[in-house]
């Protein structure tokens, strides 16, 4: 099958049918091998046991602007190259952007109150985050709000990559600006500044959690391909009873 | 395991975070029972696609 192939939702719901149960299971023995190591990881000679938190902030952090980045290139999909799968990626990917922008939001505040005295703080990195997590909102309330799917899908790309400029802004929001959080430990230059007791549990479960997005992504996508399908039916069924009747 | 003097913290963020990740697999996993039950539904009052093929079938 080429990629080419892909771009018919039908063939899209026959691969999904044939991956997902496979994913899933891979993305659960990897989540439960990073939990593992997560509970087994040793203290940190500042931060004692909270630095567990970072094992599931720092994965969902990652993917909130992941996933805004995958939506990105689905926008490009949908104004370029009017790919019949790309309005479909972006629209299921939101409501799971915004689930994990809310966890590394919650879970960073619950980090910040032991290690910075508080649940927040108006600073760059915490304050972009935020306006990320708004964003999502704000898309997926666009696409419930019109009703034509293809205006919706123009309206939604168009925000999609006008909001994509808050990505750099968060990356590096910790070099810009002084802020209370942490500058980048893993990915930055010099290679990362984690010790290997803490960096390979945080690895693991970057990768379980990108695993988890991508299982939740291809069955959110069935799904809304399921639905559309549902509303195209419909309108035909309207149309033959209005035939019947005339 | 000791989880020292802010345990509460580090417990109550896995346990949000669990029940996130639950609350999204439920939900979509709902949803794909919702769509099938509605194109089961379309596919007994006789309505087909405009390729010929039933409301169900997905090959």
């Amino acid at each position: 099958m080429t990629l080419i192939d892909l771009a018919n939702p039908t063939r899209f719901l026959a691969l999904t049918a044939r991956i997902l149960p496979w994913l899933a299971a891979i993305t659960a023995i990897l989540l439960a091998i990073g939990l593992y190591q997560s509970a087994v990881a040793p203290d940190d000679y500042q931060q004692g046991a909270t630095v567990k938190i970072m094992f599931i902030h720092v994965p969902n952090a990652w993917l909130s602007m992941f996933v805004w980045g995958v939506m990105s290139l689905a926008a490009l999909g949908t104004l370029v190259w009017r790919h019949p799968l790309a309005d479909v990626a972006a629209k299921a990917a939101a409501p799971i952007g915004a689930a994990f922008t809310f966890l590394a939001l919650v879970t960073g505040s619950l980090w910040g109150r032991p290690m910075w005295g508080t649940y927040w703080e108006w600073d760059a990195r915490l304050t972009s985050v935020l306006i990320l997590f708004l964003m999502y909102l704000g898309l997926i309330a666009l696409w419930r709000a019109v009703e034509d799917p293809s205006r919706a899908a123009r309206a939604a790309a168009i925000l999609t990559l006008v909001g994509a400029i808050n990505l750099p802004i968060i990356k590096f929001s910790v070099d810009w600006w002084n802020t209370l959080h942490q500058p980048a430990s893993v990915m930055r230059m010099g290679g990362p500044a984690l010790d290997r007791a803490f960096l390979i549990p945080l690895l693991v479960m970057a990768v379980a959690f990108s695993l988890l997005f991508l299982t939740l992504h291809l069955a959110a996508m069935r799904n809304e391909i399921l639905r559309r399908r549902v509303r195209a039916l419909q309108l035909i069924q309207v149309a033959q009873a209005s035939q019947r009747r005339a | 395991m000791s989880l020292g003097p802010y345990a509460s913290f580090i417990v109550t963020s896995y346990l949000l975070v669990t029940i996130v990740v639950l609350i999204l697999i439920a939900w979509i996993a709902i949803d794909y029972r919702r769509q099938k039950q509605r194109l089961r539904e379309l596919d007994a009052s006789g309505v087909v696609r405009r390729s010929g093929r039933s409301a169900t079938e997905i090959r």
